[in-house]
């Protein structure tokens, strides 16, 4: 590159502006914020910007960098057979992080396409085991390992089947941990997606009372699983050329952000560049909302295809294909990339159900995809808390209101932070805690 | 870590020959035929391809890919447990900033390959501060007095004259780079050799090459003990294209720099 050195001369007073434009931001934001809404200081004003921004570090509370773990890997359906392709799947993986006294242990649910390992799961399980509680993360029912390893359809999606999974595999960690911690009661803990699981799996306990839990903590939960997706398939829609040219919104969102990058003098792509990002607008609110759908299908299409390969329905892979773990996967991404979670519902998902129950109509099935289903319950039972914020998307018109009338007292609306973006900013961290100290 | 790698390199290429072969073995045709699939490729023509990078030789590299894989976890991360479980974190630190101070070369001749003189001088300087107040680079001091770690390889300074990346290519043990990457990776590691068959570090000693062998090892534990990646880890069935294109942009953008 020659003449780099005079870009980069440029760059250094370019940036110097952008680090003083997002100190303002970072400084000013809460001030004004704080005048508005009970002082509730989280500072990313934006729904989708907050949703990728997450919290700014100072405002998060300080936790512990090495906490004692320990990685479980379960055999969650015994004798299982997996294709070649998935050769490196030894198991479901779990991790636990325990206390060396008795304490109560929370079971952590993350949302879509989370696994055990996921940032969000790290940051609630350091924030528990600090707190004094063993913690045990899962991966969520949509991520590929729990479709291969655990799901005993192979087809995620199903609020009541994916519940009856997970609780088994609680048994069984629990079954395998017993011995080496010594626990006094049980609670459960979801976030997204893994929110509105968390309330299904509560109830099949009642019946089977395996772990009679003390509390359910749903944080930014769906209310319907059919109705959120459509709103985050939406994002979409507002890309140019809509969901079916997110190949070419990819690359141009990507030639932003490394000519961005290009242009300052960063040291690499950290903190302070991604705040740069977000103070400089690079990208419109239309494009951050592309950016979050386009980041729920790179997480879909893993869904899809595994679910397709471990059930050989010759949906994304021809049937009957055995794939190995050299064969080229590139033409099976694009396809899965492209196919939104409504092609999966009516193409796959519901032709499976309807197999299974004959008579079965979409509208009845989208039914059981909520938190509706099993209202009853929810408004009865004292053992729930539920957390989310005014602007989060993935709720439908109406769906925040429901969700008051479902939980009263037992809802808190936080005024911002879009979907889960807060989750790390310090009050939500102390109310997170408080639930369930009490 | 080009040393003990250029050494080992035959014996992994035969180890790795043999295990493909057993691999290909055990594979068994379905019996079955096969039904096209719902949806194919050929309907979304009129749209980019995601994250698409140069790579002609996709079957050699997964193989590549997988072979790595089983070598991290039959052989690579136990050692790398057991250097862990070992060695007090103090010491741990001392080795890595120790091969790191020696690394500090290869970026001084490099940035002045490509004319860069501020990390030139950043880079001389912490080579100066780190080898003398830093007890011969077991700590680095010089991060505290404001001096950033550079980072620049022969890669690199070919990229900066122009370059192009060429096709991605998974290399036994060392894993994800393209060609011209591994072309640097070839120039330093010769670069390197003439220089301490020149400076000859242990030639008085009595046992020179268990010696070297042994430092080589150690500053491979080192890398591996590093590089918190691990093969197949996220469980995405895509992660080896997630990989590939993390990889050739973050290179990307190392050159820009």
């Amino acid at each position: 590159m020659p003449g780099g050195i005079l870009d980069r001369h440029d760059g250094g007073i370019y940036l110097n502006r952008l680090k003083g434009l997002a100190l303002v931001c970072l400084v000013l934001l809460p001030i004004v914020a704080a005048a508005a809404d009970y002082n509730y200081g989280y500072p990313i004003p934006g729904s989708y910007e907050a949703t990728i921004m997450g919290t700014p570090n100072s405002l998060k509370p300080e936790l512990p960098d090495n906490i004692p773990t320990k990685h479980l890997l379960i055999e969650a359906i015994p004798g299982l057979k997996k294709p070649d392709i998935f050769f490196y799947d030894k198991g479901l993986r779990c991790t636990l992080a325990y206390q060396n006294r008795k304490a109560p242990l929370i079971f952590l649910i993350p949302g879509t396409g989370g696994s055990d390992g996921s940032p969000k799961v790290m940051v609630m399980m350091r924030a528990f085991y600090k707190a004094g509680y063993h913690v045990i993360a899962m991966p969520s029912p949509s991520h590929p390992n729990f479709i291969i390893a655990a799901s005993h359809s192979h087809v995620p999606g199903d609020l009541a089947e994916d519940a009856a999974d997970l609780y088994r595999v609680m048994e069984i960690l629990w079954s395998k941990v017993k011995e080496d911690i010594e626990v006094s009661d049980f609670s459960l803990c979801g976030s997204s997606l893994g929110g509105t699981q968390a309330a299904f799996v509560a109830m099949l306990d009642e019946g089977r009372k395996s772990f009679n839990f003390r509390k359910v903590l749903m944080v930014n939960p769906a209310v319907n699983l059919y109705n959120s997706v459509t709103r985050i398939e939406g994002l979409l829609d507002r890309i140019p050329g809509g969901p079916r040219k997110i190949g070419i919104f990819f690359n141009r969102m990507l030639s932003k952000f490394t000519q961005f990058y290009h242009k300052g003098d960063f040291v690499g792509i950290d903190d302070e560049f991604l705040y740069a990002v977000y103070a400089s607008r690079l990208f419109s609110h239309d494009e951050a909302g592309g950016l979050i759908g386009l980041a729920f299908r790179i997480n879909l299409a893993g869904m899809v295809f595994a679910s397709d390969v471990m059930t050989n329905s010759g949906y994304v892979v021809p049937k009957n294909r055995a794939l190995t773990s050299a064969d080229p996967l590139g033409d099976y991404f694009t396809v899965s990339v492209h196919l939104s979670f409504i092609d999966y519902f009516h193409e796959y998902f519901y032709p499976y159900f309807q197999k299974k129950r004959p008579g079965l109509t979409k509208e009845a099935l989208i039914d059981t995809l909520g938190l509706k289903s099993i209202e009853g319950y929810l408004k009865s039972s004292d053992k729930f808390g539920a957390m989310t914020n005014a602007d989060d998307f993935i709720l439908a018109p109406g769906e925040l209101d429901y969700l008051r009338e479902l939980f009263g007292e037992r809802l808190k609306v936080y005024p911002r932070g879009g979907h889960l973006g807060n989750l790390e900013y310090r009050d939500n961290m102390d109310d997170l805690i408080g639930f369930f100290d009490q | 870590m080009s040393f003990a790698i250029n050494r080992g390199y035959a014996a992994v290429l035969a180890l790795y020959l043999v295990l493909s072969l057993v691999g290909c073995a055990s594979t068994a045709g379905s019996l079955s035929p096969e039904v096209p699939a719902m949806h194919t490729v050929n309907e979304f023509g009129d749209d980019e391809p995601i994250a698409a990078i140069d790579d002609p030789w996709e079957g050699f590299n997964r193989r590549m890919y997988r072979f790595n894989y089983h070598f991290d976890k039959y052989l690579f991360l136990p050692v790398v447990s057991a250097y862990e479980f070992v060695t007090p974190i103090f010491a741990q630190k001392g080795v890595s900033n120790f091969f790191g101070n020696l690394g500090e070369v290869r970026t001084l001749y490099n940035s002045l390959f490509q004319l860069k003189g501020k990390k030139f001088l950043i880079t001389f300087g912490r080579f100066l501060t780190n080898s003398t107040v830093g007890l011969g680079g077991l700590f680095d001091p010089a991060t505290c007095l404001g001096l950033q770690k550079q980072g620049e390889d022969f890669g690199q300074t070919l990229g900066y004259w122009g370059t192009p990346a060429g096709p991605y290519l998974v290399l036994p043990v060392l894993g994800p780079n393209t060609l011209r990457s591994t072309g640097g990776l070839a120039v330093d590691g010769s670069i390197r050799y003439v220089a301490v068959n020149a400076i000859d570090p242990f030639g008085h000693a009595e046992h020179e090459d268990a010696i070297m062998a042994g430092a080589s090892t150690l500053e491979a534990v080192d890398v591996r003990h590093k590089e918190a990646f691990r093969y197949y880890e996220s469980g995405y069935p895509f992660e080896y294209y997630m990989v590939r294109f993390l990889y050739y942009q973050s290179r990307e953008l190392s050159v820009m720099k």
